[in-house]
């Protein structure tokens, strides 16, 4: 149970690049009155305006979320999971977007229709650490699914976190009920849809398009595509004639960009800006991200690391490094804080109780109302 | 007395005045139209969905999802097919969770023949339906029943398939829904549109009183000592009248109409074959994997020692469509003759 990977990844990211200063929030003022402190401060002026507490919690979240998912790849390869599919290389986005929502239950609150690539938005939301563990290595105790799903199928109604599906898209026309709901309620919730750009080609996508955008029954929703360029393992070009995912919104009068969702800047900005957008006109916005695949699709690939794309978490680690923002060994230390909160988690989720044989007819139907026909 | 289209449309009403719904929609289920065969008409949260069948379905999801509840109606049974994944899904949701998320929805559309609606609106949709675990399905036969099984439809906290048959959408019954006048051309005037001029028209809706089928009982429909015959929906008033007939001659047959597909009434079957001996399960669905095979089996392992002849499954004929023409229709799902030859077939075996 090796927790060296992502401790040297974060290490060497964060060696002899910058200011020794401490990187809690408290000292940074250290930071700002160091001799070294007139360049630091012009490059802080890069980060769009943020606070440096919005950054670091970006940070800090990003780095938790990488470690996790680092951690379920490890669990998958000890053979202490089945499968394993998840959202390495997302952080900038996921994170960005979890940190933005409005979190709770009920309509006054966002709904999240999340794929399977959204670990990092549940970890900025506050899930912890052991709730996807135990969904990875299936125990009963696993919040979302009580054993009985892949990683990454995350259910969190407490904070309206709509239940992942294996089924593609299926979340986008489902995800315009709720936002329908939202708009009766009155009180600017939004409903927050995502998948991957391959998905796009399933017609509900379409589905969703059209339910969001009647003229004078628009829907609050933001939907989203995060374009990492591959479905499985057919590229982009393979199965797209449009040069942007976004354009197809545009066709439906939905206003609609295109981000570099590996910044995790320039995504929190837009997502805010088209939140505010939504919530103030009832109508639905469009992002496409564009994103980073970095441990291939799933299991089924490998889930090896490819080591040449954009890492989003280490450059913005840098980034915060040199601005003077963060202290190397600050950033050291949060990696290896998560990385033994995952490991400690792990030995605590394989002490759990699985799921019993019997309980397979639990919650066929509601209060468990007899389903096995032998009985009725 | 009320149609089962009217009951419908009464049920439906009764549901958003009392039950909370708040969405009953799908193609062309509101205004001008009101359904194509009028079953929302005048309806106060009656909409007008996409032509989009997934579309529909997904949204009733999102709907009980955010803790509405909803109708929503595909236009034909027939067009549902597109949405079996979807409809998969609405079942396992609250499995798949844990138990954690309900979807309280209800999806009705019309099927089977008796229409002459050849290929693409005849389609039986039971034998799939009872296959959508999570769902419960049920298929009236009359309009007091049609009333009562939406509104547990409605109450029910699961997703429940309402199978409403397309040849029985202006059948009357015979017993009034509570609160239903019993002058038809009163109950006429006050809920049905009128043909012409009518802009600005809205239904005065009876006082109708809350009146609920238990989803998963059965009704017998006709007592009789020497065969039980199991059916539902539009076979039942089939079977019922071979009944009437046979009796004249001595042949005394029991009817169910079991009104649920899924839960089903067991124990009422049971009893009766364990008091017949025989018995035959009808319905129009095509034959192979059919879902009376499914009873004809357990009817085999439960009741063996009890019976005295074969169980026997009369259902469509196992073909891709159901041809327009009269010839072709008749020769394709159960008819009267059918059944009369079937129940004959079982009483004169002899073990």
């Amino acid at each position: 149970m090796s927790k060296k990977t992502t401790v040297k990844a974060g290490g060497k990211a964060a060696a002899g690049k910058t200011t020794k200063k401490a990187a809690k929030p408290a000292a940074k003022s250290t930071v700002k009155a160091s001799k070294k402190a007139t360049a630091p401060a012009k490059k802080k002026q890069s980060f769009g305006g943020l606070s440096e507490e919005i950054l670091l919690r970006m940070h800090n979240l990003m780095v938790k979320s990488r470690v996790l998912e680092e951690r379920l790849i490890k669990i998958y390869k000890a053979g202490e999971a089945y499968f394993w599919i998840g959202g390495p290389g997302e952080e900038a986005w996921g994170v960005a977007l979890g940190m933005l929502a409005r979190k709770g239950s009920g309509p006054e609150n966002d709904w999240l229709h999340l794929h399977y690539r959204c670990t990092p938005t549940m970890v900025a939301l506050g899930m912890d650490m052991i709730d996807s563990i135990r969904l990875m290595m299936n125990r009963a105790t696993d919040p979302s699914t009580g054993g009985r799903n892949f990683s990454s199928h995350y259910c969190f109604p407490q904070w309206n976190v709509a239940p992942v599906t294996s089924p593609l898209e299926v979340q986008y026309p489902i995800a315009c009920g709720t936002a329908h709901v939202q708009k009766r309620a009155g009180k600017g919730a939004i409903s927050i849809v995502t998948g991957g750009d391959a998905g796009t080609a399933e017609g509900d996508f379409a589905s969703c398009l059209i339910l969001a955008s009647r003229k004078g029954q628009e829907l609050p929703m933001l939907i989203t595509v995060q374009n990492n360029g591959y479905g499985i393992s057919t590229p982009y070009e393979g199965q797209h004639g449009e040069t942007n995912i976004a354009d197809r919104a545009a066709a439906f009068n939905i206003r609609s960009r295109v981000i570099n969702g590996n910044d995790p800047i320039e995504t929190y900005l837009a997502l805010k800006e088209e939140m505010e957008y939504i919530r103030k006109t009832g109508k639905p916005s469009f992002i496409e991200a564009k994103v980073t695949r970095l441990y291939g699709h799933s299991s089924a690939d490998g889930a090896n690391k490819k080591p040449h794309l954009f890492d989003p978490v280490l450059t913005f680690e840098k980034n915060l490094i040199d601005a003077g923002i963060l202290d190397a060994k600050a950033a050291k230390k949060i990696w290896e804080n998560y990385e033994a909160e995952g490991v400690s988690a792990q030995e605590q989720a394989r002490q759990e109780p699985v799921p019993t044989p019997e309980s397979v007819w639990d919650h066929v139907y509601v209060n468990s109302e007899n389903a096995d026909w032998r009985k009725f | 007395m009320a149609s089962i289209a009217q009951a419908i449309r009464m049920a439906l009403h009764y549901g958003e005045a009392n039950m909370g719904v708040k969405d009953i929609f799908g193609q062309d289920v509101g205004a001008p139209l009101g359904g194509v065969f009028t079953a929302t008409q005048g309806l106060e949260t009656a909409w007008n969905s996409t032509l989009d069948e997934r579309g529909i379905i997904s949204m009733a999801m999102g709907i009980a999802m955010g803790g509405d509840r909803c109708v929503a109606e595909i236009q034909f049974a027939d067009y549902i097919f597109n949405t079996i994944d979807l409809l998969k899904i609405a079942g396992n949701t609250l499995w798949c969770t844990n138990g954690q998320i309900q979807l309280p929805m209800v999806v009705m559309t019309p099927v089977g023949a008796g229409i002459f609606g050849s290929v693409y609106h005849s389609h039986s949709f039971d034998a799939w339906a009872s296959r959508l675990q999570g769902w419960k399905i049920v298929m009236p036969s009359n309009p007091l029943d049609a009333y009562g099984l939406m509104l547990s439809a409605i109450e029910d906290p699961n997703p429940v398939l309402y199978l409403k048959s397309k040849a029985l959408m202006r059948h009357k019954g015979d017993e009034l829904i509570p609160g239903e006048p019993a002058d038809e051309k009163e109950l006429k005037a006050m809920i049905d549109k009128p043909v012409q001029n009518s802009e600005g028209w809205k239904p005065r809706w009876p006082e109708l009183e809350k009146y609920m089928v238990p989803i998963g009982k059965g009704k017998i429909t006709h007592a009789g000592e020497h065969i039980t015959v199991v059916t539902y929906s539009r076979m039942v008033h089939l079977c019922d009248e071979v009944a009437v007939k046979l009796a004249e001659e001595g042949i005394s047959v029991e009817v169910i109409d079991l009104r649920s597909i899924y839960p089903y009434d067991w124990p009422m079957i049971k009893a009766s074959i364990e008091k017949t001996g025989r018995v035959l399960f009808v319905n129009e669905d095509t034959e192979v994997t059919n879902f009376g095979e499914h009873l004809a089996y357990r009817a085999t392992q439960e009741c063996f020692y009890q019976l005295m002849a074969r169980p026997r499954v009369l259902a469509g004929k196992n073909l891709p469509g159901i041809g327009l023409h009269p010839n072709l229709e008749k020769n394709s799902v159960p008819q009267i003759h059918d059944i009369e030859l079937a129940i004959r077939e079982v009483v004169a075996e002899v073990p």
